[in-house]
């Protein structure tokens, strides 16, 4: 199970600011080791963002995103106390749901 | 809060209330060093090693100016082990030259012993007026062969230089490349054509 | 003499302006650099290390299934906030003056009961493989943000650290004769474009010594001051220093004590 992602969502007048810090590899493919041999690619694939079940981002990742990719966005049509959902998925089938609170 | 003055007087103070001399603190500290390395790759435990240049050398503010006759006796020492190409021909290729000024690879126990080392000129010099990315520790570079000249003295000198620094300067920054075998022959005569030849970058 | 005067500016009009344009494009990759450092400090990754950290702290682990709740950095058993600010110091039970990955070690050592050997099986992390010390220094660290320096020198084996690190700091050896001074013992000089503290003056050690232990963008890693040692001397060529060793400590007594008086902001982001 990887590593928590770290979100702080806040009031910006009428918008949320949401800033997502994830820890993952973003390992692109291209990359080799001492012996020689390519490093298997990881990264993350597909990013969502739920609020009161909508779909308020969605965003497709390749291997040009770095490592611990940080993650800022605004979205409009939320309040204080409401609950934002960060979804990711990599290519080798690993996912991570944290949620945070709009404070 | 504290200026140079008053970080020479904390270093004397603390001396004094200490039991040992700076000469004792200076052994005591490279025998410490000596047990607190381990070798890897190809950096043995001699590194840690002084010859007498490198032992005269490593001095703090608070022991004062090289005097002129240890610095005289350190140049004629360095200036002695200085060996020219057998061949005579002291310039080589600039365009290799300016590939050695910008490897910096070489010496370290993450490198590949068996690979050529890179000069690391640019770490520390401006040279061709192509490349933003130079340091500062050195002189600029730039243009050397327009107010200098490039005949046969100047190459000696050059070549020289590069193969050991405190042939000229003692205590120089700039590492022995010739002497402690960093760099080539042919390596350090490709630099001389970087400084020297007129269609050199450095020169154009 | 119209025309020679004509001449004369014309030439000097040219000289100014290729200097010019020289000293704009230098302006120009400094500016560069600037907004390269102003983006990253967006956010920072090391917090991923520091909530790591702060579980690593509480959680029971080894022989003795114990936390590290009860350990001393010298402000008391458990008084995490401020202690790194007065790091490197003396500790009466080890009789030893000891920075805080020397501390950590002793903890692990002495409270949950782990051998020196398991505990340093991992000192610097490299991607799935981690560290817990990078961990637990990012989260001892950032509890001492907004504190001043404040490392003491009165114990004798205080003093003795600090007379041998400063030795230490300007001794030359290895192929290219480089000492920490060779880099770090001048004002206002850079390698490449990298700007480089003059660790010996008070106002660059300040701002340098309190910037870590910090996320290294081209490491992708938190690194801690041990690590900074130890690459510092990789790159002088010299071989590896110990981790832990004195010589890892009487270094860092030299240059914490002369950032006394700053303000602490690590963990911070660096390229």
């Amino acid at each position: 199970m990887a590593d928590p992602m770290r979100i702080r969502a806040s009031m910006q007048g009428d918008k949320v600011l949401v800033r997502v810090l994830m820890s993952h590899e973003m390992e692109t493919g291209q990359r080799k080791d001492e012996s020689g041999s390519v490093v298997p690619a990881h990264f993350i694939q597909s990013v969502s963002a739920v609020h009161n079940g909508k779909t308020v981002l969605s965003a497709e990742w390749g291997p040009a995103v770095s490592k611990n990719p940080f993650l800022q966005f605004q979205f409009a049509g939320g309040k204080l106390g409401d609950k934002i959902q960060i979804i990711w998925t990599d290519n080798k089938g690993d996912t991570r749901t944290d949620e945070a609170t709009v404070s | 809060m504290f200026s140079r003055k008053s970080f020479l007087a904390l270093a004397v103070l603390l001396a004094g209330c200490a039991a040992m001399s700076a000469g004792d603190y200076r052994d005591r500290a490279a025998q410490m060093m000596k047990g607190d390395f381990s070798e890897r790759g190809q950096a043995g435990l001699g590194r840690l090693d002084q010859d007498e240049t490198q032992a005269l050398c490593s001095r703090r503010p608070a022991d004062g100016a090289l005097d002129r006759d240890a610095a005289a006796r350190i140049e004629k020492l360095n200036l002695d082990g200085v060996r020219y190409p057998a061949a005579g021909r002291l310039l080589g290729d600039w365009r290799e030259g300016e590939k050695i000024a910008q490897s910096g690879v070489g010496k370290q126990f993450s490198d590949n012993p068996k690979a050529p080392s890179g000069g690391n000129c640019y770490a520390c010099h401006q040279l061709s007026p192509e490349e933003l990315s130079f340091g500062t520790i050195g002189p600029s570079l730039r243009s050397f062969a327009k107010t200098r000249g490039g005949g046969e003295a100047m190459q000696r000198y050059v070549y020289a230089k590069i193969y050991n620094p405190e042939a000229f300067t003692a205590c120089s920054s700039m590492p022995r490349f010739g002497r402690n075998g960093i760099l080539t022959e042919d390596q350090i005569r490709h630099l001389t054509a970087l400084l020297l030849d007129p269609q050199s970058p450095v020169n154009r | 003499m119209r025309k020679g005067l004509v001449a004369a500016l014309v030439v000097l009009a040219l000289g100014a302006g290729s200097g010019h344009a020289r000293a704009q494009s230098d302006a120009d990759t400094l500016k560069g650099i600037e907004k390269y450092r102003e983006a990253l400090a967006d956010d920072n990754p090391a917090d991923l290390w520091e909530a790591r950290g702060a579980e690593l702290w509480a959680a029971r682990r080894g022989p003795k299934s114990s936390s590290l709740a009860q350990c001393d950095l010298g402000k008391g058993p458990g008084v995490v906030k401020g202690a790194y600010a007065e790091l490197p110091r003396y500790f009466a039970d080890a009789d030893r003056v000891m920075d805080l990955e020397t501390r950590l070690l002793h903890c692990m050592v002495a409270l949950q009961g782990f051998s020196a050997a398991e505990a340093t099986r991992r000192t610097f992390g490299n991607g799935g493989s981690r560290s817990d010390f990078e961990a637990l220094s990012a989260f001892v660290a950032a509890q001492s943000k907004g504190a001043k320096m404040n490392v003491s020198l009165e114990h004798p084996k205080e003093r003795a650290a600090y007379l041998l690190g400063e030795q230490m700091f300007f001794y030359r050896g290895g192929p290219h004769d480089f000492a920490c001074a060779t880099c770090h013992g001048e004002s206002n000089k850079r390698i490449r474009l990298q700007d480089l503290p003059n660790l010996t003056d008070a106002k660059d050690a300040q701002r340098a010594y309190t910037a870590w232990p910090a996320y290294r963008v081209s490491q992708g890693e938190l690194r801690t001051m041990q690590w900074r040692l130890n690459d510092c001397f990789r790159q002088q060529r010299f071989p590896q220093l110990k981790f832990a060793s004195d010589t890892s400590i009487a270094l860092t007594v030299f240059l914490a004590h002369n950032a006394n008086g700053g303000v602490f902001s690590a963990p911070t982001v660096k390229r």
